[in-house]
């Protein structure tokens, strides 16, 4: 599909919509309870002065994640 | 909006209030506060029940319990409970472990709450009301407050009050807690003896459903399933959702049951917990779909502009160094005035005993062991308080999480994460509440290497030590107050160096390589810290303090002042003759030369060893040892120290307090293990008396060690 990327690298102030989790363990489990599940909006706000963490913006509240969690969430960027 | 409470008549709360007079003793009802970090819970919890509140622990665990009492508008007593602030009933760490066993009445040492009041975030509603509805499928009665309805406006959110209350099936009551605004009516609610069960409900698969029971039918078979009225399919759920790591509130055969049963789901219905959040959030929008109306466009608020400053990747090092600098110095600048307050009472206090008592044993007891004492330490209160100031204010107001965002990165180079930086940063002003934040770190791995290293930060027991130090290093009329502070800050920053260093060795030495715990911190909009939690805040870490020295210091003072008086020198020529031959000098003097080589002389000797029951005992000690006269009122103790120091020389003439005496000194005390709370709360939050033996063993090295390397390099250097 176009426009697939990982959550990871979109660049700040891109919009995206969640698609998928990458299979694995149950560690994005409390990510999927705060609100990140396939379908919902995400925009990457900002960087960490040092590049990680990235700050997100989900469902109204403002999220902390490491780029670790972040390489593990497929988004398709949302153009406007 | 619409009224808050529709279908209130008075009348049955007259009745109520009523039936309360026949049983006034206890408390009739139980009410839970529950709700997402951040809603503003805490903040309700304090302005429902001001100072009638109890802080303690759950029994066996070290998750916070806060309890209080509240009136209602007819004098109706009630219990409020302050449960942990959770995302989920699905517990990741012991504190949501308690809050899940407490709600589904698996705790024999807590009641299940009559009543559930569940707080959201108005202006974030979707996701607070995630455990919400967990929260009221249980089937106990529920408010539902509104919080911080006055920042969802801002942001452009309409909430229909009415249509929330309906389709929750439960009264709903706007708040802001945080200017008192809704308080009442939440007590009005709460004396409401018509408080419904909710009849939300969450629809899964039939496929999922069927398993699903099975499940339940094994867990309850097995004896697992012993909450008291909570619904079996639910208390099985959370059970099998269990990720806290050290599995608390399960007993080891029920843990091997739970895990058994999970196992076989995991074959029937791979990712069957990946199902449940998509569900509930499914459920939920059907709920926001009529009452929550969304802005049509996103409206930037204060936060945003805050954060685009605070969080830059220049500016937020530089506001974060402005911030820390400005604390300091204030620490070090405006404490003085109160400083001297508390000096003057003690003078006073002594110049009282000296014309009450005649000369005798007793009154040097009373003057020279126990004020001498009580006051060197007690005169450390005002700093402590400004230091509880600024972190009350940077946790109330959202900061505390932003310099967590900003330093995470550094923080997880040496396998630390940004939630451990708050912890670490109590730990400046104590260790005890900065070991007791370590709650908040999830990962158990994170939590003890935190632990560990916390009381490396130099905590406020270091600063009269630190301060005393560099007074004899540097004497004030010479220098100015940026040096000290320069001085002070270097000195914070070794003691970080050494936080960071042990950090990394610990990671790579003493755990496994595990998978790595996801951090997830949310970013709070910002908000004025209230005046009542930061003076209730600050009273409690205060107190903490004063009880310190009210017991332990005291009781060393007392012992210090025996030790250095007897045996008594009838023919003794002057008072340091008789104090050299004290118990504490001989004692000293035994053990000068392991601590020659640092540059101590026997004096200090005794300072170090009482340190090690606490490090700020070192001040009165010094006191003691150097006879410091405290008849002049204004003198600071410290000062007249700084003198008597400069004044005191070895055998041979040679001054004891040179530069690198001073040096070795401070360095010992930044590395040094010396506080019996710390290790207690150690062995108390690791539940093994194996860490807290460890840091005690592992700081003393380091210290011995480095403070060497000083004295010892720097005469090799040609220093003295």
């Amino acid at each position: 599909m176009e426009n697939l990327t990982k959550l990871s690298e979109l660049k700040v102030g891109e919009r995206a919509v969640i698609s998928s989790f990458l299979p694995g363990d149950n560690s994005l489990i409390r990510l999927r309870e705060m609100g990140l599940i396939p379908g919902s909006q995400v925009q990457l706000v900002r960087k960490a002065p040092m590049g990680d963490p990235i700050e997100i913006a989900i469902r109204g509240s403002l999220l902390s994640i490491r780029s670790h969690e972040a390489e593990r969430i497929e988004v398709q960027i949302k153009k406007n | 909006m619409a009224d808050s409470s529709p279908s209130n008549p008075a009348p049955q709360t007259d009745t109520a209030s009523k039936a309360l007079n026949v049983s006034s003793k206890e408390p009739k009802k139980t009410f839970a506060l529950i709700g997402n970090p951040n809603c503003g819970k805490t903040t309700l919890f304090n302005s429902l029940t001001g100072m009638r509140q109890k802080v303690g622990n759950y029994p066996g665990v070290t998750v916070e319990r806060k309890e209080g009492e509240c009136f209602s508008q007819h004098g109706e007593r009630f219990r409020i409970i302050d449960l942990p602030g959770s995302y989920s009933l699905n517990a990741h760490s012991p504190d949501e472990a308690t809050l899940r066993d407490v709600l589904l009445g698996r705790r024999k040492d807590t009641v299940r709450p009559d009543v559930t009041i569940c707080v959201v975030d108005a202006s974030n509603l979707e996701r607070n009301l995630y455990l919400t509805t967990q929260v009221l499928e249980l089937g106990l009665p529920a408010i539902l407050v509104l919080n911080m309805v006055d920042v969802a406006k801002e942001r452009g959110f309409r909430i229909d009050i009415e249509a929330l209350e309906q389709s929750l099936g439960i009264p709903v009551v706007t708040c802001q807690a945080h200017h008192g605004i809704g308080v009442t009516e939440l007590k009005i609610a709460m004396s409401r003896t018509d408080i419904s069960v909710s009849k939300f409900k969450t629809t899964y698969s039939e496929a999922w459903n069927l398993i699903w029971d099975q499940a339940t039918q094994k867990l309850s078979a097995a004896g697992v399933l012993h909450g008291v009225g909570s619904p079996d399919r639910l208390e099985a759920l959370y059970l099998l959702t269990d990720h806290d790591p050290t599995h608390y509130g399960l007993s080891k055969e029920e843990l091997a049951v739970v895990k058994e049963v999970r196992a076989n789901l995991d074959t029937q219905k791979p990712q069957w917990e990946e199902t449940l959040a998509p569900a509930r959030y499914e459920a939920i929008q059907v709920v926001c779909d009529v009452a929550v109306h969304p802005p049509d466009e996103y409206q930037a608020s204060l936060t945003d502009s805050l954060d685009s400053v605070l969080l830059h990747w220049f500016w937020g090092w530089v506001s974060l160094a402005v911030i820390m600098i400005g604390m300091f110095s204030l620490i070090f600048s405006y404490a003085e005035v109160p400083m001297g307050w508390i000096e003057g009472c003690f003078s006073w206090l002594a110049d009282r005993v000296r014309g009450m008592m005649g000369p005798g044993e007793l009154r040097d007891l009373i003057i020279d062991g126990a004020l001498e004492g009580v006051s060197g330490v007690l005169v450390f209160l005002p700093q402590i308080l400004i230091l509880f100031f600024f972190i009350g204010i940077m946790e109330g107001s959202g900061y505390m999480a932003r310099v967590a965002f900003i330093m995470d990165r550094l923080m997880s180079r040496v396998g630390l994460n940004g939630k451990s930086f708050i912890p670490l940063l109590s730990s400046y002003a104590c260790a005890v509440p900065g070991i007791l934040a370590t709650r908040t770190v999830e990962s158990p791995r994170d939590r003890l290497l935190t632990i560990l290293v916390a009381p490396l930060t130099s905590c406020s027991a270091r600063l009269p030590v630190y301060l005393l130090m560099i007074a004899t290093l540097i004497p004030s009329d010479r220098l100015s107050t940026p040096i000290k502070v320069g001085f002070m800050l270097g000195l914070y920053a070794l003691g970080t160096l050494g936080v960071f260093f042990f950090a990394y060795i610990f990671n790579r030495l003493l755990f496994k390589k595990e998978e790595v715990f996801p951090m997830i911190l949310e970013l709070p909009s910002y908000k004025w810290p209230t005046w009542k939690s930061l003076a209730l805040y600050m009273w409690e870490r205060a107190w903490m303090f004063i009880r310190r020295a009210g017991t332990i210091i005291l009781a060393i003072s007392i012992l210090l002042w025996f030790l250095l008086s007897y045996p008594k020198q009838p023919d003794a020529a002057s008072p340091a003759e008789q104090m050299a031959n004290s118990y504490g000098g001989m004692a000293g003097k035994t053990i000068e030369p392991v601590l020659k080589p640092l540059g101590y002389n026997w004096k200090i000797g005794i300072g170090v060893i009482a340190s090690f029951a606490a490090r700020e005992v070192f001040v009165s000690t010094m006191a003691i040892i150097y006879n410091v006269e405290e008849g002049e009122d204004e003198e600071m103790v410290r000062l007249q120290l700084r003198d008597q120091f400069q004044e005191d020389t070895w055998p041979d003439g040679e001054p004891v307090f040179t530069t690198l005496t001073c040096l070795s000194l401070l360095v010992f005390y930044v590395f040094a293990m010396q506080c019996v709370s710390t290790l207690a709360v150690t062995k108390r939050e690791t539940q093994s008396w194996k860490w807290p033996i460890f840091q005690f063993v592992y700081m003393s090295i380091t210290a011995y060690l480095a403070a060497w390397i000083v004295f010892q390099g720097g005469q090799w250097l040609g220093f003295h």
